[in-house]
């Protein structure tokens, strides 16, 4: 294992500690129990919007966190889930007294520990929502699975969600544009490398030099099927092809479209790849309205891409417009 | 000669003994999280109960309480699915010995049928599903059948042990149905679920800590 650590025990702890000492002006960071709030929280009358979920996707999710997107986000250890007390003192921290709104990517651990911090907050009296991510086509959703993996929309969704909750919207409204882009949005992601968890030391499996999972999630999981490599060409017609079918996309329809890096993939790799998925989804009639390129949701340092398409409609891409200011995503102010 | 009765004191040793097994089986746990989930089941359980020693080294005023704090510590260090879970088991058998000062075996046996109730509703989980019910559902029939059959108490916490490992060895022809692990589908299967595997071994250091003196 090579990496710039200290000790794997202190890996969130120590990048939490720089991220406070690097931000300060946009956020403050607690460390026991561990949240980040942004710098001018509580906002009286402002739904808060708090998210959070396991150490090693950055920037989500505190990245995100400041004017215009979250309010809070709890880091918990690598790909681990956050504990209830971590999100009870951060919604308390951002609590303006009109509620807060909890987005959760679907996993079992970020649900079940979610679904206990808002119970402990409405009996504290705090009106709270929630809104559960689902985006990943790469897995069914039937009765024998955990369901649907909230992956890349997660940022769309948050910075859409976002600009809502700093108009002043009410926490329902606020909720239902949150729950719109869940259902309009659609990712599927893959991996040419494996990553390293500190404390585990060593990949999360073996991928040989010729071979790429297809399907992939962002814990290091192995994906749905193993494939030969092949070209950034074929990889983006393989991820395109599910989304596409899934949203159910006609011709003319508007949509932002994301191309996301795991983590260990350059920016040129990601242009790449964005091209050819602008291709196939203009020869399928729809109209790119917006779009984002970059490593926003990632998995450590693996090496791979996601594709996610979110149909657009002129509210949502005024909401995407709005300024927002956080650390890795920052327009119009 | 054994007891028939599980003390406070006992709890307590029970308790910090499983978190000694958890931190010497660490590795163990994490290798079986590295294959079907996202390997951090041993590191998760290992800070938790790391968290829960440091608690109890006061010991405790009663059983119910000692269950409660370590249930309490579970839920503020583990994170993930098993925090919730395991917290929950803790704090569903705190509820059930409330008041009780030492636990018979019918005791025991419905503090666990308790703790099981609230780790399948937390996880909306059953049998089957790949999981730590699948050591824990095993363990707590064994109890039960013990129960009816008035066995000596260290002798029904050994058939619990037993029944806990076998189902826990069960889990490796399974294809999960909850969790990370579901994600895999058919290659879920072949493998050893880390919650049974972590959950078995609760019964296992139980069977070895409890009515022994």
């Amino acid at each position: 294992m090579k990496k710039l650590i200290n000790h794997p025990d202190d890996v969130v702890r120590e990048s939490l500690e720089g991220f406070a000492n690097a931000h300060s002006s946009l956020v403050r960071v607690n460390l026991d129990p561990a949240y980040i709030v942004r710098s001018d929280a509580p906002i009286a009358g402002k739904v808060g919007i708090v998210s959070g979920g396991g150490s090693g996707h950055e920037p989500l999710h505190g990245g995100f966190v400041g004017a215009g997107m979250l309010d809070a986000a709890c880091p918990g250890a690598i790909f681990t889930s956050p504990t209830p007390d971590q999100m009870l003192e951060a919604v308390k921290a951002v609590n303006g007294q009109a509620g807060a709104l909890f987005i959760v990517k679907n996993y079992t651990g970020d649900i079940m520990n979610f679904e206990m911090a808002a119970d402990l907050a409405r009996e504290e009296g705090m009106s709270i929502e929630s809104v559960v991510i689902n985006d990943d086509v790469a897995v069914n959703d039937s009765l024998y699975t955990a369901g649907r993996r909230g992956v890349a929309l997660t940022v769309l969704a948050e910075k859409i969600t976002g600009a809502a909750a700093e108009q002043q919207r009410p926490l329902d409204a606020v909720a239902a544009i949150c729950r719109q882009v869940n259902e309009q949005g659609r990712s599927m992601g893959m991996a040419l490398t494996s990553c390293t968890v500190p404390h585990v030391g060593h990949p999360m499996f073996n991928l040989p030099e010729d071979e790429m999972e297809i399907g992939i999630g962002i814990h290091g999981e192995p994906g749905r099927r193993r494939v030969k490599l092949q070209s950034a060409n074929v990889i983006a017609e393989m991820l395109m092809e599910p989304v596409l079918s899934d949203m159910n996309a006609k011709a003319g329809d508007d949509v932002l479209l994301f191309v996301n890096g795991m983590g260990g993939t350059p920016l040129t790799e990601l242009y790449i790849i964005y091209r050819k998925a602008n291709e196939i989804a203009s020869k399928h009639g729809l109209k790119i309205i917006r779009s984002l390129v970059g490593s926003y949701v990632t998995s450590l340092e693996m090496a791979g891409c996601s594709i996610t398409l979110l149909k657009m409609n002129d509210e949502l891409a005024t909401l995407w417009d709005a300024p927002v200011r956080t650390v890795a995503l920052r327009w119009g102010i | 000669m054994s007891q028939n009765v599980i003390t406070k004191d006992e709890i307590v040793a029970w308790v910090l003994a499983y978190a000694q097994a958890i931190s010497d089986n660490r590795v163990l746990l994490t290798e079986l999280d590295v294959a079907i989930g996202d390997g951090d089941h041993g590191a998760n359980m290992d800070r938790g109960f790391k968290a829960v020693a440091q608690k109890l080294q006061s010991g405790g005023t009663d059983i119910s309480q000692i269950l409660k704090t370590t249930g309490m510590a579970l839920l503020s260090t583990v994170g993930g699915a098993g925090g919730p879970l395991y917290s929950t088991l803790f704090l569903q058998a705190a509820q059930a010995c409330a008041g009780k000062s030492e636990l018979s075996l019918q005791d025991w046996t419905g503090m666990i049928d308790n703790a099981a109730r609230g780790v399948m509703a937390r996880g909306k989980a059953a049998a089957g599903d790949k999981t730590m019910l699948d050591a824990l559902l095993p363990a707590l029939q064994a109890l039960i059948e013990a129960s009816h059959a008035n066995l000596p108490l260290a002798d029904a916490l050994l058939k619990s042990a037993e029944a806990a490992e076998h189902g826990k060895q069960a889990t490796i022809p399974l294809i999960a149905h909850k969790g990370r692990a579901s994600y895999l589908g058919e290659r879920s299967a072949g493998h050893i679920d880390p919650g049974a595997a972590s959950t078995a071994l609760l019964f296992l250091i139980a069977a070895k800590t409890l009515a022994q003196s």
